[in-house]
């Protein structure tokens, strides 16, 4: 393992500590080590943002928070749910008297966690509602879709919800917008390399060389086919057919592209990958108004990347050009 | 009285097996993620092994707790301090037995058999896994089910944990031809079977752990 780190058990708590060195403009601590808050709170009356997740998917999750985005985030270890406590503390961080939104992904940790923060919230008097992100289309089929994973079609989801509470949605239209966002992406990743937990050592699966893994998960999920690597036009390919065979796109449409690495790829090669997902888009008469390139959500050293499109109509492309600033993304707005 | 009557353990005397919990899961914290790492990924022996740790540090500085006490730590370690799945599933799994034990100072049959349904109802209450979906709760449901039908055939306590302990054991073994229904391992479907469930895993050990403790002090 030629990695830099430390104790590797101490490898969450060791970024996180990174991370607040270096961005505490974006980012403050709380009481709770694994629960930071957006360092310009959002302000009175507004309905606070929440997200979490493992770690080893950075700049997800805390990559998030920030103006215009979510207002606190809870980090598990690496590649495992945050604690039920560290989401209750992160509600409390973003109760700014209007409810929580809570928006994450769709694992079973994650889905406990919650639940048992939900309640402990509800002790408190805060009222905290969720919307769990199942944007993998590879995950599982249509008719199941509430096994599917949240993958990086998350951004999406917390990009409108946190613009939707900037314009003083209540937390009903926020969370209705959440979900619609989310149900209007899909998403598919593409693995050339396994990644290694830290702290055991050595991968827990293979993509032997030459190979890549279609349709793979954040943390190294079986995906729906191993086959040899082809060409950026090739793999481009073999994701949109999946997303747009799963979503209903048609010509006309109007999108938002996200393309992200998941770790170890080079982003000049995103770019390439980007420039073939682009085409084909156009070639089916839809077209990209909001594209994000880069490492958004990563699996630690995984080679590989990931694509997620989302439908718009004209509300989700307005929260989605609404200012935002965070360590993972920064819009200007239009 | 004294700290065993063979039929009940008082809950002071009974405090010390918590240190018995900690100790295996530790020693076999490398077993367990290397079969978390067939079907998972791999980090279940590293997440209960911290847990674990750090309740037995929390337990020494105690000094004196009873069996409910120490459980209550462990529960509420495991829920504070370590998340994933098995955080909250041991964690309320340990509080909830805890609560079991609130109205007596001795642990009988059947006041155990009120821990262990506390148990399983708190696992089964935050998950949604059912007997045969490669999970701890299949070895959970055996163990209880054994335990039950012992007593009901005025077996002693002590015979009823020995009972329970091979019910566990079995159950542990049969998740070897069970296909991963929820958690991650649910993913791999078919390629999840011919391997042992991790979390089944770490339950027997808890579990038989339990047991050996209280057959020791049955007759101390």
């Amino acid at each position: 393992m030629n990695r830099i780190i430390n104790d590797p058990e101490q490898v969450a708590d060791d970024a996180i500590r990174g991370v607040l060195l270096a961005y505490p403009d974006i980012l403050a601590a709380t009481d709770h080590p694994r629960v930071l808050r957006a360092a310009k709170r959002r302000g009175e009356g507004k309905v606070g943002i929440v997200t979490g997740g493992g770690s080893g998917h950075e700049p997800a999750f805390l990559g998030f928070v920030g103006a215009g985005l979510c207002d606190a985030v809870a980090c598990g270890e690496i590649f495992a749910s945050p604690t039920a406590k560290s989401f209750h503390e992160a509600f409390k961080a973003a109760d700014f008297g209007a409810g929580v939104a809570c928006l994450y992904g769709n694992y079973a940790g994650d889905n406990m966690n919650v639940k048992m923060a939900v309640k402990l919230a509800a002790k408190d008097g805060l009222e905290v509602r969720t919307v769990v992100a199942n944007d993998d289309v590879a995950s599982a089929p249509r008719a199941e879709r509430d096994k599917r994973r949240g993958v990086a079609g998350e951004i999406m989801m917390w990009k409108a919800a946190g613009a939707c509470s900037d314009e003083g949605g209540d937390l009903g239209q926020v969370i209705a917008v959440a979900q619609k966002a989310i149900d209007n992406t899909g998403s598919v990743g593409i693995g050339l390399s396994a990644c290694t937990i830290p702290a055991a050592g050595k991968p827990n699966f293979t993509i032997a060389p030459g190979m890549m893994e279609v349709g793979i998960g954040h943390h190294g999920e079986p995906g729906i086919a191993v086959m040899p690597v082809e060409t950026a036009r090739g793999m481009a390919g073999l994701m949109m057919d999946r997303i747009l065979e799963d979503q209903t796109f048609a010509s006309g449409d109007d999108v938002a592209v996200l393309v992200s690495g998941l770790g170890a790829t080079p982003v000049m090669e995103l770019y390439i990958l980007y420039s073939h997902v682009d085409a084909i888009l156009r070639e089916r008469g839809i077209t990209p108004r909001h594209r994000f390139v880069g490492n958004y959500f990563t699996s630690l050293e995984m080679m590989g990347a990931s694509v997620s499109v989302t439908r718009l109509d004209g509300e989700l492309d307005r929260l989605l050009a609404h200012p935002a600033h965070s360590l993972g993304l920064t819009v200007l707005g239009r | 009285m004294s700290a065993g009557t063979g039929d009940s353990v008082s809950l002071a005397a009974a405090g010390p097996i918590l240190f018995d919990l900690v100790a295996v899961i530790v020693r076999e914290q490398g077993r367990l993620s290397e079969i978390d790492g067939q079907t998972g990924d791999g980090d279940h022996g590293v997440n209960m092994g911290k847990g674990f740790r750090m309740a037995g540090e929390r337990l020494r500085a105690q000094g004196e707790f009873t069996l409910p006490q120490g459980l209550a730590t462990l529960g509420d370690t495991l829920l504070s301090d370590i998340g994933g799945s098995m955080g909250p599933l041991y964690g309320t799994f340990f509080t909830d037995m805890a609560e079991a034990l609130d109205d007596t100072d001795r642990i009988d049959a059947p006041h155990f058999a009120a821990m262990l349904k506390a148990g399983l109802a708190a696992v089964q209450g935050l998950g949604d896994a059912k007997p045969g979906d490669k999970t701890l709760v299949d070895v959970l449901v055996p163990a209880r089910d054994a335990f039950d039908a012992a007593q009901r055939e005025g077996k002693s306590f002590a015979d009823s944990l020995a009972v329970m302990k091979a019910a566990a054991e079995a159950g542990l073994e049969a998740t070897r031809d069970l296909v991963a229904k929820v958690g991650r391992a649910s993913r791999l479907g078919e390629r999840s079977r011919g391997t042992l469930d991790a979390g089944a895993a770490s339950c027997t050990m808890i579990l038989s752990a339990l047991a050996d403790g209280l057959v020791q002090r049955l007759h101390a």
